[in-house]
């Protein structure tokens, strides 16, 4: 560590204020705050001291996501042993043994490792030239977005595509605004959205799930596209689909992780429980109603499928909190949530085009968070001048 | 007004020839004034409906500020408006007599938005502005030049969405098979219409990054 901090104080000249790299100061900055907490201190003014800053705030979700990633790659192994024909035949749980852990772990390392390295070199390589064009200072919002990306694309996309589109998420999705932020959708969604429109043929539908016969290929419909298409006949178990064994992105299998996660951030007071609770809410009711109506199979499908199935509970709890794009105030973080709820379960249903509405859902409410909290705000002056009028009449 | 009287302008001065280039960047129709916008994003997924349209709304422009120039003394200023269109509405319904006679398959392709000319904000707004207060030829070049200025625009927002989206201009191939084979695709984005709001976008991004004077203070 002391050999590290004279090295980077011995490279720091140059960058400083005259020397002859400092146009390139913001890359510095950014690599030796990454290494080292900052030596400079805020000397003027009013400032809140806190333990809790954005690098910290990043961190917590990073590491809510860590057991989901872990078991996602343990997931893509075991989807695509399952799917070999050598082993037809075998449920998650024979073939563990059969396979062996460690080759199931590995395969799907190799798999989801290299969209991690794509998603980060593309998103930051993107953040540092914005950094150093604009001159100010790099900062740790591309670490949340830079995991949940290769979380919530196939893993079978091709790497270009993952890249082309985290750089396009980087820059219309944050940089035009403003940077970390100014953002107003999640550029992780924003980033998933890109590659649905773009590369529909990979992102949706059976397609990146199909067996080709190639034994690179993970296959097999995810739950939610054979609901899709009107068959509720090879669903996995409730139990596995809850604890995360079936065909999917990496990160949304599990629902169960998904709540350990949830729990975790909430905990910790990154992620609004408000959010996460009425989402769910909103969902469940959505689903409930179509089982009140009930005219085809998809309609028909117990409500609470609908939170274990797809991405709805990853969504919920990473994707709608994410507290810069969701609404702020109190009442309007439950109509925010209630709203994407009830609108991904009804694109899901009632939209054909769309198997997965939650990324919609997410990104439409995110436009709106802005319109919802000017409204609440407006309510709640009305009501107190209402109040104190009444008061004034009383003392009349 | 005693245009007699005066020593005649010349046809090419360097007056005139502003009304010409100042369309094409500093008063640039769609991307300055942000005008005509919802054809930029129709009709742009290939270059050759763009181009027509272009052609065709460079000649309604032009012929149309040039009638209503000539015809400036003589329209009350009350019934203004209804003049004016009536004098878009004849030339775009030529103009779509003509497409439909050379280019049918273009024709066909662009619709509903041949006949939308006649709303073009740009057409009716320089009219308003420019064809009813000055003469003629000046008229014809500030038509000539938004027209063009609208078109470039259409052009290069539909050369990057047919390029990136099909991978044909004009529609041949650009995007050689042996790339396809490497694992490139077609980005379905492209094709669809936000994606020509963001190419504008980009566009503008582009432009008042080289001219800072364009840059909104507020």
């Amino acid at each position: 560590m002391k050999g590290l901090r004279r090295f980077v104080d011995k490279i720091k000249p140059p960058f400083e204020k005259g020397g002859k790299l400092h146009f390139l100061h913001s890359t510095f900055d950014a690599f030796e705050t990454f290494l080292f907490v900052p030596n400079t201190v805020t000397k003027k003014g009013a400032h809140i001291r806190d333990v809790i800053d954005m690098k910290r705030t990043m961190i917590m979700v990073v590491i809510a996501v860590m057991p989901l990633m872990l078991f996602g790659m343990f997931n893509i192994g075991i989807q695509h042993y399952l799917l070999q024909p050598e082993f037809s035949g075998n449920t998650w749980q024979t073939i563990i043994p059969e396979v062996g852990f460690w080759k199931i772990l590995w395969y799907g390392v190799l798999k989801f490792l290299p969209l991690i390295v794509v998603s980060y070199v593309a998103g930051l390589g993107t953040e540092f030239v914005f950094a150093q064009v604009r001159g100010h200072e790099v900062n740790e919002g591309f670490l949340v977005s830079g995991i949940l990306i290769p979380l919530i694309v196939p893993p079978t996309v091709p790497l270009w595509m993952v890249a082309l589109a985290t750089i396009f998420a980087v820059i219309f999705g944050k940089e035009v605004f403003g940077g970390t932020g100014m953002n107003i959708v999640n550029p992780a969604l924003l980033a998933r959205a890109f590659l649905f429109f773009a590369y529909p043929a990979h992102m949706s539908g059976d397609a990146p799930w199909v067996a080709s016969g190639s034994v690179d290929i993970i296959s097999g419909p995810t739950p939610l596209a054979s609901a899709a298409s009107g068959t509720l006949d090879n669903f996995p178990s409730v139990m596995d689909m809850f604890l995360g064994f079936m065909p999917g992105s990496v990160g949304e299998t599990s629902a169960l992780l998904i709540l350990l996660g949830g729990l975790f951030l909430v905990i910790t007071g990154i992620g609004s429980f408000r959010i996460m609770a009425s989402v769910f809410a909103g969902g469940f009711g959505m689903a409930l109603l179509f089982n009140l109506w009930g005219a085809n199979t998809y309609m028909d499908m117990p409500a609470f499928y609908h939170l274990i199935i797809g991405g709805f509970a990853f969504g919920a709890v990473f994707m709608a909190t994410d507290p810069v794009s969701a609404a702020q105030t109190p009442k309007g973080k439950i109509i925010y949530g209630v709203l994407i709820g009830v609108f991904s379960v009804l694109l899901r249903v009632l939209n054909p085009a769309y198997p997965e509405g939650m990324m919609l859902a997410i990104l439409f409410m995110n436009v709106m968070a802005p319109m919802i909290d000017h409204y609440v705000l407006a309510g709640n002056i009305k009501k107190r001048q209402k109040r104190l009028k009444t008061i004034k009449t009383e003392e009349v | 007004m005693s245009e007699a009287g005066k020593a005649r302008e010349p046809l090419f001065s360097a007056k005139n020839m502003k009304l010409l280039s100042n369309p094409l960047s500093k008063e640039n129709p769609i991307t300055i004034q942000v005008l005509g916008i919802c054809s930029a994003l129709a009709v742009t997924v290939q270059v050759k409906p763009a181009l027509v349209l272009a052609i065709a709304v460079v000649a309604v422009i032009a012929i149309a500020n040039v009638i209503a120039s000539l015809l400036r003394k003589m329209i009350a200023p009350r019934i203004r408006i209804i003049v004016q269109l009536v004098i878009i509405a004849t030339l775009v319904i030529i103009v779509d007599q003509v497409l439909k006679a050379f280019v049918y398959d273009v024709s066909k392709q662009l619709s509903v938005f041949v006949g939308l000319i006649i709303t073009n904000c740009i057409v009716m707004g320089r009219l308003e502005a420019f064809g009813m207060a000055n003469p003629p030829w000046k008229s014809f070049l500030d038509g000539v030049g938004n027209g063009v200025g609208y078109g470039v625009i259409l052009v290069i927002v539909a050369f990057f969405r047919e390029l990136f989206g099909s991978g044909t201009l004009m529609g041949y191939q650009i995007i050689p098979d042996s790339v396809y084979d490497f694992g490139y695709e077609n980005n379905g984005l492209m094709i669809l219409p936000p994606m020509a709001l963001i190419v504008v976008g980009v566009i503008i991004w582009v432009q008042r990054h080289r001219d800072k004077e364009l840059i909104d203070k507020s």
